[in-house]
């Protein structure tokens, strides 16, 4: 018999106790190492077995931090950054400064190991030297904060759940960090309109859940919803999984509260639907990542929540079938549509190599593709008569070539957690080069096939090459194609390959290189594929006039090169 | 044995990952407008059948019938036990809806029901969940085996026929135990069993003819008067909050208060 290596949860006083009503008696331990250790024990009272553990979630012999892999300085790897010489140094009476307005729980100075987790960003790629992060409470103290670097040229990063993928959310040099962490109240919520009121901080998956209580949901979704704030998610105008059925935040977001570089609080919390009074300031801030303020409240309309959900995975064969399911979902579901989702089967077989989803896949079948359809309306006899002929329809048509239907909770979260474990399954691998760009449907997949090829016929892609797949997923429904390209580590000749080509690639096919994960550092010098240069020069007149001394999250966001 | 005939008990629960509320009148929980889905286990029973016959082949395993008592909605449960492969749905028709129900059906009626139904079809090989998740009542199989003077195996980690024998591995206290018997015979199934499958497009389409028989009570001749009598159903008290503690001092001092030290 064989016992996995979660049921042996913790050691006790050098008693093994196993969970999940396994309780092993009369066993010999043997060959106990960090991360392995071997039973022997009876079973059937006849033959001895011997089992082994050898996973990290083993704890044994005692619950060891997993081995963090060091960080590469930002400024140290890429080269051409350099610190701006008109950005003053932290000095003593700043900290005292500070101090004064912070209370002790609010602020880390100069802890190595407390400073790590908001110096490192989420996918450890990006590392800054900053010294300072302060957590105010409040927006007055975010006001006294900005407004005190602007008048003594301190630059800063405005930071959320530090989940941003593309390093604008940690310092690249010594900038102070300014995390949300503790604005975390709601601040109002209507149950007539749906209209939600908080501060900047409340952590998505939070909001969900109280929402959840009222009948209502949040109009965003995504992979980082345990995490991040719905501050962040507003300043990186996030998209994620429900855009598809409530659009963007650009029309979600009612009002903002923000505050600019001198410490002027805008207060702009409105919770009316219509308000054509002047220019619509708070869309400047949605997606400005941070660098023409800190948002520290947000208003947003939430809608009410599904009460009937469902969920299929279906195997196709080609892109082209992908593009016709879509087209019909679209014809044939219409408004109980709230999803569509698609993954390779370079995306699957990763997920099968680090079992994500358990050993049970869907599908017996490989096929190139896989199309997640979720459904969500308000009755579920009529919604899953709908799907259910959608679905005959697809399969008598073979646009489709199997699929299975979520016959309860649990399934339609299996099915999800396996489109959600996509980058996890990616980011096991080592180094993660992610891409996140819209493209036209008509050209969707051939990126892959396009960067799959670059890479192949360069000698670098394959089973001992540097780089192991090129997977592709993302939101069909929204033009959005996520491109991982999952290597053994960050290489300079790898890196050189890939970009600009990709960048290049989509500015000929009238694509964004950020459709939702946002430009930060990874993609500032960028701009110019998916911006003409007379747009690029207002965006810098408009940072110019809001941000004089450019202490908001600098180095990002505009091309410095 | 070359002529298996299995029959698997399908109940109607309320999901697993729907959050109950004890009803108003303090009797039992919550069930209008609330999502039901197939007992987990019962899934597992399902599943089971499908696997026996996938080693045992057509020739061994004549025919897998799917067994429920419930409202009429119950039928929802069938067609999923149907789609995931199941030959045939029986359906014993109790009360209109999921609360009623919960008042009327008890373990010991549903053994006799399911008595009823096993002598009809000729089924050897009854598999069923080895609890409800909503009663966790676990009494169905014992009772059934009782009824009908069958052997019985329950909370199976692993079944294996052999001709006309059946070896069944159940996970006790100890480890595990391995037990065997002839067949006829009772499974109850445990978690770790197997992983069900999903239900396929292809499959959910010809559940759709699957044939679907309906009984009442009355018909079997049973008597399914309940026995038992709810007295009070009451949620569990609320998770007390804790307290955070400055110093290893105050932490140790306030274990002592507890009486854990």
């Amino acid at each position: 018999m064989v016992y996995t290596p979660n049921l042996v949860s913790r050691q006790l006083f050098g008693k093994v106790v196993l969970t999940r009503n396994k309780c092993l008696k009369n066993f010999t331990i043997r060959n106990v190492n960090r991360n392995s250790i071997q039973f022997i024990v009876p079973t059937n009272r006849k033959f001895a077995t011997s089992i082994e553990s050898s996973s990290s979630s083993a704890e044994i012999p005692a619950k060891k931090h997993a081995p963090t892999k060091v960080v590469e300085f930002t400024a140290d790897k890429y080269t051409y950054l350099r610190r701006n010489p008109n950005f003053k140094e932290l000095t003593q009476d700043d900290i005292k400064f500070f101090a004064s307005i912070l209370p002790a729980n609010g602020l880390i100075i100069d802890n190595e190991e407390d400073l790590i987790p908001y110096n490192v960003d989420w996918m450890k790629k990006y590392r800054g030297r900053s010294r300072l992060v302060a957590k105010p409470k409040t927006t007055h103290q975010v006001s006294q904060i900005l407004k005190y670097c602007n008048e003594n040229k301190l630059a800063v990063v405005p930071q959320g759940g530090n989940t941003g993928l593309v390093g604008g959310g940690v310092p690249v040099f010594d900038e102070i960090v300014l995390n949300t962490n503790n604005m975390n109240q709601i601040r109002s919520f209507d149950p007539v309109s749906g209209i939600l009121v908080c501060d900047a901080g409340c952590i998505l998956e939070v909001l969900d859940n109280y929402l959840a209580e009222q009948g209502y949901t949040m109009p965003l979704d995504l992979g980082a919803k345990g995490s991040c704030h719905i501050g962040g998610n507003v300043a990186t105008n996030a998209g994620g999984l429900r855009l598809l059925r409530y659009g963007s935040l650009h029309g979600t977001v009612l009002g903002l509260e923000a505050v600019l570089p001198d410490g002027t609080i805008l207060d702009n919390l409105s919770t009316l639907r219509k308000d054509n009074t002047g220019y619509d300031i708070k869309q400047l801030f949605i997606g400005s990542e941070g660098t023409l303020g800190v948002i520290t409240g947000v208003s947003i309309l939430t809608p009410p929540k599904p009460k009937a959900v469902n969920v299929a995975v279906l195997g196709v064969n080609t892109f082209q079938n992908v593009q016709n399911a879509f087209v019909m979902s679209k014809n044939k579901l219409s408004e109980i549509l709230s999803a569509f989702e698609f993954w390779d089967s370079d995306a699957l077989k990763l997920l099968k190599a680090h079992n994500i989803q358990g050993k049970n896949l869907p599908l017996k079948d490989n096929y190139p593709f896989y199309v997640l359809i979720e459904i969500s309306g308000s009755n579920k006899y009529h919604d899953d008569d709908k799907l259910q002929n959608f679905l005959e329809e697809l399969l008598t048509n073979e646009i489709v070539n199997d699929g299975v239907v979520a016959q309860d909770e649990t399934q339609i979260s299996a099915l999800w957690s396996l489109r959600e474990g996509i980058p996890e399954a990616c980011s096991k691998t080592g180094a993660v080069y992610k891409y996140d760009i819209s493209i036209p449907l008509s050209v969707f997949y051939q990126m892959a096939e396009d960067i799959r090829n670059r890479l192949r016929s360069a000698g670098v892609l394959g089973e001992d090459k540097p780089v192991s797949n090129v997977v592709a997923y993302g939101h069909v429904g929204d033009g959005n194609i996520h491109l991982n390209i999952t290597a053994k580590s960050y290489d300079p000749e790898v890196t050189n390959l890939i970009e600009p080509y990709i960048y290049e690639w989509t500015e000929q096919h009238n694509g964004s290189i950020s459709a939702e994960h946002g430009l930060g550092l990874m993609k500032a010098n960028y701009l110019r594929y998916s911006k003409s240069s007379s747009m690029i020069s207002i965006m810098k007149q408009i940072k110019q006039s809001i941000d004089p001394n450019g202490i908001m999250n600098p180095y990002k966001f505009l091309p410095t090169q | 044995m070359s002529n298996l005939k299995i029959l698997v008990g399908c109940k109607r629960v309320i999901d697993f990952a729907v959050k109950i509320r004890v009803n108003t009148a303090k009797k039992a929980v919550e069930t209008a407008n609330i999502k039901h889905s197939l007992n987990p286990f019962d899934e597992i029973a399902v599943e089971e059948a499908l696997r026996l016959r996938e080693k045992l082949g057509d020739k061994v395993v004549k025919e897998i019938v799917a067994l429920t008592c419930g409202p009429p909605k119950a039928q929802e449960q069938l067609r999923t036990a149907l789609a995931m492969g199941a030959d045939k749905a029986i359906h014993v028709e109790v009360g209109k809806d999921d609360n009623d129900v919960a008042n009327i059906l008890q373990p010991l009626a549903v053994a006799k029901l399911f008595k009823a139904i096993v002598e009809k079809e000729q089924a050897n090989l009854v598999i069923l969940g080895k609890q409800s998740i909503d009663d966790d009542a676990s009494q169905t199989g014992q009772m059934l085996a009782g009824l009908l003077n069958w052997p019985q195996a329950t909370f199976a980690s692993k079944v294996e026929i052999n001709n006309d024998k059946i070896t069944v591995t159940r996970e006790v206290d100890g480890g595990l135990e391995t037990i065997s018997s002839t067949l006829p015979a009772v499974v109850t199934t445990d978690l770790r069993l197997n992983e069900p499958r999903f239900a396929t497009l292809p499959n959910i389409m010809k559940a759709k003819k699957k044939p679907l028989v309906k009984f009442t009570p009355d018909q079997l001749s049973v008597d399914i008067t309940p026995r038992l009598e709810t007295i009070s159903v009451v949620e569990p008290p609320a998770r007390q909050g804790g307290t955070k503690v400055e110093s290893v001092d105050e932490l140790i001092s306030k274990l002592k208060e507890a009486g854990a030290l």
